[in-house]
C-alpha cells in the first residue's frame, strides 16, 4: 500500500464510524501496522455499539467460528478488559420456546460447537434466580457475553496504543475521488487524505455510501433494554431466554432487551435523543417470568438504541464497485458480538481484497441486485409518520 | 390502489399500549407552582390530575431518591397515611383543590413522560408512567405541567455517607412537609440563598443551627439575608471547609472543619440548589446549562413551554434563583402562567432570573475545597463507591481488580478523546453515576471535577443523561397490569426477520421480498 495520499492530515486508511465495527476494523489494521484514522461524529461506541446485550454467540454467521476463537483472547489482544465471560444458558418457559431455541442449537452443533440439554431442575440448579417457570434449557459450551461500554473503549485505546488515531466530534461532509479511487474525506474539520476508505457507520452507512453512488438498502429501527440494580452474582452471567436477550453483568445488574421495535427515520445529524418507552414494563414482565426470584429487583434505567437493518437482516461486508479502494461494513443490527471477527474480516478486505478465514459470499452487496425498489414498504419497515402521509 | 401497506408483525405497528385512564392536564408536583397550575386549569372546567410523590416510600428515602434525605427521619415517616394528612394540613391550598374537583394523588410518583417526537411515533398520545403503593400505571394526558421542584447538590468529604448528612432543602422538606426531622443541632454548609433560608426556617422550627460554613471569603447570597440569620444568633464562618465527621452508630456527632470542630448531629448541604429536571430530560425535553437558573434547566418558551409538545415546566424545576426561593409567589405565578398557556389564554409575564451569580466559581470552589482535598478518601458516587481519584484517572471498577493502567499516566483528554470530557463516558468506564440514585448525589461534583481538571466552565461539561424510570421500581411493579395480546403473540427476542438467523449455508444467493414466499423455519438469535 502506498502512502501517496496519506498526508500529515490523513492516513493510509480512514475508517468512517467509531462504533464497534469501525473500531475493530481500525484495531486490526493498526495491529497489522497500517496507519489508520477513525472519524466519529460523536463519542466512540456511543450508539448501538454501546447499547446492546453484549452477547457473543452468532451461530448463523460465517464469522461464527472466528467470533468463538477470538473472544477468549480479546482482553490480551487489546490490553484492556472487555469483561468477556464464556458460555450461555438459554431458558425456555414452554415447549414452543424450547423448539424455537433448539433450531439455533442445531446450527451451532452443525459447526462443531457443543450444547447440553437441561431439564427444568438442572436449569434451577445452575441458575439461582430461575424458578418454577422454567420448562427446559440449553447450556451453550461456547458464546458468552462481554461489556459493550468497556469493549468499545478497549478497541479505541488499543488503536491509540498502536499509533492509530481516533477523532471524535468530527462530521463527514463528503468524499474526494480520482477516477476509481476515493482519495480523501471532507469533514467539518477539514480534508483528510487516504489510500483506502472504510465506511462502517451504522445507520449512517447507507447515507454516506450513497455519496459515492454505492447504494446499500437499509432502514433503521429503535430497540430498547432495561437494567436492574445489582443482585448477587450467579455462577454464570450469560442467562437469557423467554424472548429476551441479555445477561447478568459482572457488577450483578440484570441487563435485558427484546420485544417490539419501531421503524424510524435515520437522522442526518447527531442527536442524543433515543427515546425509551413503556416497553420497559413489558420487558420487565418477561424478565420476572424468566427469573422469578429476581422479581423484587428494581429497574434503575431503561434505554434505547437505533439499529440499522439491511432487508434480510444480514451484514454487508464488501468492496463495492466501481471503487478500487472502498470497503463497506454494516453488521445489520447484530454487530457487537461479531465485532472481533467482523473487524478482522474487514481488515483483510482492505489489505488483501479477500477474507482468508470465512466465506463472505453471503454478505456481498450484490445479493440485493434484484431487490424490489419498494422493499421497505413491502416489509412494513416504514415509520408510522411515513405511512400516515 | 386499495392495498394497504404491509405491516412488520414484530414491530410496534398494530400493537396498543394499554392506558389506565387519562386527563386533560397532568400536573406533577404539588408545590406552589403545581398547585397554582392545577387551580387555574380546574377553574376553567378542565379535567386535572395532580400527582406528588410525597410522602416518598421509606425504602426509597433510604436510598436518597429523589432527595438527599440523610437518615434523620423520625419513625412517623413510615406512616404514609399520617404523612399525607400532614401534607394537606401544612398546604391548605392543596386541600382546597379536592373541593374544586382536582384528581389529587399523593404518594404517586411520575417515573416517565413519553411523547412522540423524532425516533418515536408509537405513543397513542402523550403518556405518563405513574407509580403508587398499588404499582405502576400509564395514563394519557392532553398537556402536562411539570413542577418537580429542586434538589440539593451533594459534596463528598469523609463521612458524608453517614446518617446526619442531609441536603439542606431535604431537611426543610422533612421538617415542614413531613414534620419528621430528628435533627437537633446542625451545621449548614454553603451560603446560597437556599442554604440561608433553610437555616432560618429550621432555626425557627427549633433546630439549633450551630454555624453556617462557607469555603469562600464572602457569602453567595445577599448581605441582607446573611445579616438576618446572623441576627438570629447563627455564626457564619468563612474560608472553612469540611475535613470529616465524628460519628457513632446513629451517625454524625460532629463536623471536623479545617480549623475547628463543631458538635452537631447533622450537616446540611446547602452549596447548591439544582432544578429537578430528571423527568423532563429523560422524557426528551431539551436542556441547557444556565448558571442564572441553578444549573441544567429545560429550554423554555412562552408560558414555560418545553421542547416537548404540550409539556410545560414551572417552579424550581424550570430554574432556581435566590429571589424565587425567597418568594413562593414567583413559582406560583409560573404555574398559573403555564396553565394559561395550556388553556390557550394570552401569555402572562413571569419573573425572570436576575444577573447570574458566579455559580461556576462557587460550585467549583466547594468541590476544590472538599472533594479535591480528599481525592481518594471518600466515594463521590456513593451508589457505586467511586472516588474522585477513580473518576479523574478513569479507573475501571474495583470488581475487575484492574488498576488504572496506562490511564494513570495520561491526561483526561488522552483517555477520553477529543471534545469535553463527558460524564456519560465517565459513567460507562468507572460506573460513577450508574447506580439507583441516577447520579443525583454525585453529578454536580463530577461536572465540577471534570471542569476543574480540564480548565473548562461547568457549562462546557455535557449533562449526564437521566433515564426512565426516574424512580426505581421492581420488575413486578413496572410490569404492566394489562397488555395487548398482540404484543405477546408477536414477541421475539430480536427483530424476527425471516432470514436473519438462517445459517449462512442455507440462504438464497439473491434476496428479494418475493423470495420470502419460500418459507423457512423461524429461527431465533
Amino acid at each position: 500500500m502506498s502512502v501517496s495520499n496519506a498526508k500529515a492530515e490523513g492516513a493510509q486508511v480512514i475508517v468512517v464510524g467509531g462504533g464497534v465495527t469501525g473500531l475493530s476494523t481500525a484495531f486490526w489494521l493498526a495491529e497489522a501496522g497500517v496507519d489508520v484514522l477513525v472519524l466519529e461524529r460523536g463519542l466512540v461506541g456511543w450508539e448501538a455499539s454501546g447499547r446492546n446485550g453484549g452477547g457473543c454467540s452468532h451461530h448463523h454467521s460465517p464469522l461464527f467460528p472466528e467470533e468463538q476463537r477470538l473472544w477468549p483472547v480479546m482482553d490480551d489482544l487489546l490490553g484492556y478488559p472487555t469483561e468477556f465471560r464464556p458460555d450461555r444458558i438459554r431458558i425456555a418457559l414452554n415447549p414452543t420456546q424450547y423448539e424455537l431455541y433448539s433450531r439455533a442449537v442445531v446450527n451451532a452443533r452443525h459447526q462443531g460447537f457443543a450444547v447440553d440439554e437441561l431439564d427444568a431442575q438442572q436449569v434451577r440448579d445452575l441458575v439461582p434466580l430461575a424458578g418454577e417457570t422454567a420448562y427446559a434449557g440449553h447450556y451453550y459450551r461456547f458464546g458468552g457475553h462481554a461489556n459493550p461500554h468497556r469493549t468499545v473503549q478497549a478497541y479505541a485505546w488499543a488503536i491509540r496504543d498502536r499509533g492509530g488515531r481516533v477523532m471524535q466530534h468530527v462530521a463527514v461532509t463528503g468524499f474526494v475521488t480520482e477516477g476509481d479511487r476515493v482519495t480523501g474525506v471532507e469533514t467539518d474539520r477539514g480534508r483528510f487524505g487516504c489510500d483506502h476508505l472504510v465506511i462502517a457507520a451504522g445507520p449512517q452507512t447507507a447515507r454516506l455510501a450513497a455519496r459515492l453512488e454505492v447504494h446499500i438498502p437499509m432502514r433503521s429501527a429503535r430497540a430498547e433494554m432495561i437494567v436492574t440494580e445489582p443482585l448477587p452474582l450467579m455462577p454464570l452471567g450469560g442467562i437469557d431466554g423467554n424472548g429476551l436477550y441479555g445477561r447478568q453483568t459482572l457488577r450483578g445488574n440484570l441487563a435485558y432487551g427484546g420485544g417490539p421495535h419501531e421503524w424510524v427515520e435515520t437522522e442526518a445529524l447527531p442527536d442524543r435523543d433515543r427515546p425509551a418507552t413503556p416497553l420497559a414494563g413489558h420487558i420487565a414482565r418477561r424478565l420476572a417470568e424468566l427469573l422469578p426470584k429476581a422479581a423484587h429487583a428494581r429497574v434503575i434505567r431503561s434505554w434505547a438504541g437505533l439499529i440499522e437493518n439491511t432487508p434480510d437482516g444480514r451484514p454487508v461486508l464488501d468492496r463495492p464497485a466501481p471503487w478500487s479502494n472502498l470497503t463497506v461494513g454494516s453488521l445489520s443490527g447484530v454487530g457487537f458480538g461479531l465485532s472481533p471477527a467482523s473487524g478482522r474480516a474487514l481488515m483483510q478486505l482492505v489489505t488483501a481484497g479477500r477474507c482468508d478465514f470465512a466465506d463472505l459470499s453471503s454478505l456481498r452487496l450484490d445479493r440485493f441486485s434484484d431487490l424490489e425498489p419498494d422493499w421497505a414498504a413491502l416489509q412494513g419497515w416504514l415509520p408510522a409518520a411515513a405511512l400516515a402521509v | 390502489m386499495t392495498s394497504s401497506p404491509a405491516t412488520d408483525p414484530r414491530s410496534v405497528a398494530g400493537k396498543t399500549l394499554e392506558l389506565s385512564g387519562g386527563c386533560d392536564l397532568l400536573v406533577v408536583g404539588a408545590g406552589p407552582a403545581g398547585i397554582a397550575a392545577a387551580r387555574a386549569a380546574v377553574e376553567t372546567g378542565a379535567g386535572v390530575t395532580l400527582v406528588d410523590e410525597n410522602p416518598v416510600p421509606f425504602d426509597e428515602m433510604g436510598e436518597h431518591v429523589p432527595q438527599l434525605w440523610g437518615g434523620r427521619m423520625g419513625a412517623e415517616i413510615r406512616n404514609r397515611t399520617a404523612m399525607m394528612e400532614r401534607m394537606l394540613e401544612v398546604r391548605p391550598d392543596l386541600a382546597d383543590l379536592f373541593d374544586l374537583g382536582v384528581d389529587l394523588r399523593l404518594g404517586t410518583a411520575c417515573w416517565g413522560l413519553f411523547v412522540n417526537r423524532a425516533n418515536l411515533g408509537w405513543m397513542p398520545g402523550p403518556v405518563a408512567g405513574l407509580r403508587d403503593a398499588g404499582g405502576s400505571s400509564l395514563v394519557g394526558f392532553g398537556a402536562a405541567v411539570i413542577a418537580t421542584g429542586r434538589r440539593d447538590m451533594g459534596l463528598a468529604f469523609p463521612g458524608w455517607d453517614l446518617p446526619g448528612v442531609i441536603g439542606a432543602g431535604a431537611a426543610q422538606m422533612l421538617a415542614g412537609l413531613n414534620g419528621a426531622l430528628e435533627t437537633r443541632r446542625a451545621v449548614v454548609l454553603g451560603t446560597t440563598t437556599e442554604a440561608l433560608l433553610a437555616a432560618r426556617d429550621l432555626a425557627a422550627a427549633g433546630v439549633d443551627i450551630a454555624a453556617i460554613v462557607e469555603q469562600a471569603g464572602a457569602p453567595q447570597a445577599d448581605a441582607a439575608l446573611v445579616a438576618e440569620v446572623e441576627g438570629q444568633g447563627i455564626p457564619v464562618l468563612f474560608g472553612e471547609a469540611p475535613r470529616g465527621v465524628t460519628g457513632d452508630a446513629d451517625g454524625v456527632t460532629g463536623l471536623q472543619l479545617k480549623g475547628r470542630a463543631i458538635a452537631c448531629d447533622s450537616v446540611l448541604l446547602g452549596m447548591g440548589a439544582v432544578p429537578m429536571i430528571d423527568l423532563l430530560q429523560a422524557g426528551g425535553a431539551r436542556t441547557v446549562f444556565d448558571a442564572a437558573r441553578g444549573g441544567f434547566a429545560p429550554v423554555l418558551g412562552p408560558g414555560g413551554a418545553t421542547s416537548l409538545p404540550g409539556v410545560y415546566a414551572a417552579g424550581d424545576c424550570a430554574g432556581v434563583w435566590g429571589a424565587k426561593s425567597a418568594d413562593p409567589g414567583i413559582a406560583a405565578a409560573e404555574g398559573a402562567a403555564a396553565a394559561r398557556a395550556v388553556l390557550g389564554q394570552a401569555a402572562a409575564a413571569v419573573a425572570q432570573p436576575p444577573e447570574a451569580p458566579d455559580l461556576d466559581g462557587y460550585r467549583k470552589g466547594w468541590v476544590r475545597a472538599a472533594v479535591i482535598e480528599a481525592l481518594e478518601e471518600m466515594p463521590v458516587c456513593l451508589c457505586e463507591e467511586v472516588t474522585a481519584r477513580d473518576i479523574l484517572d478513569v479507573r475501571p471498577p474495583r470488581y475487575l481488580k484492574a488498576g488504572a493502567g496506562r490511564n494513570a499516566e495520561l491526561s483526561l483528554s488522552d483517555i477520553l478523546g477529543d471534545g469535553p470530557p463527558d460524564p456519560d463516558q465517565i459513567k460507562r468506564l468507572t460506573r460513577a453515576g450508574m447506580g439507583p440514585c441516577q447520579g443525583r448525589r454525585c453529578r454536580e461534583q463530577i461536572q465540577a471535577l471534570l471542569a476543574l481538571r480540564e480548565d473548562l466552565t461547568l457549562g462546557a461539561i455535557p449533562l449526564a443523561g437521566y433515564r426512565s424510570p426516574v424512580r426505581p421500581m421492581t420488575l413486578a411493579e413496572i410490569a404492566p397490569q394489562r397488555e395487548d395480546p398482540a404484543i405477546a403473540e408477536q414477541w421475539d427476542s430480536w427483530f424476527g426477520m425471516p432470514r436473519q438467523w438462517v445459517p449462512f449455508w442455507d440462504v438464497e444467493p439473491k434476496y428479494t421480498v418475493a423470495s420470502l414466499a419460500n418459507r423457512k423455519d423461524h429461527v431465533s438469535e
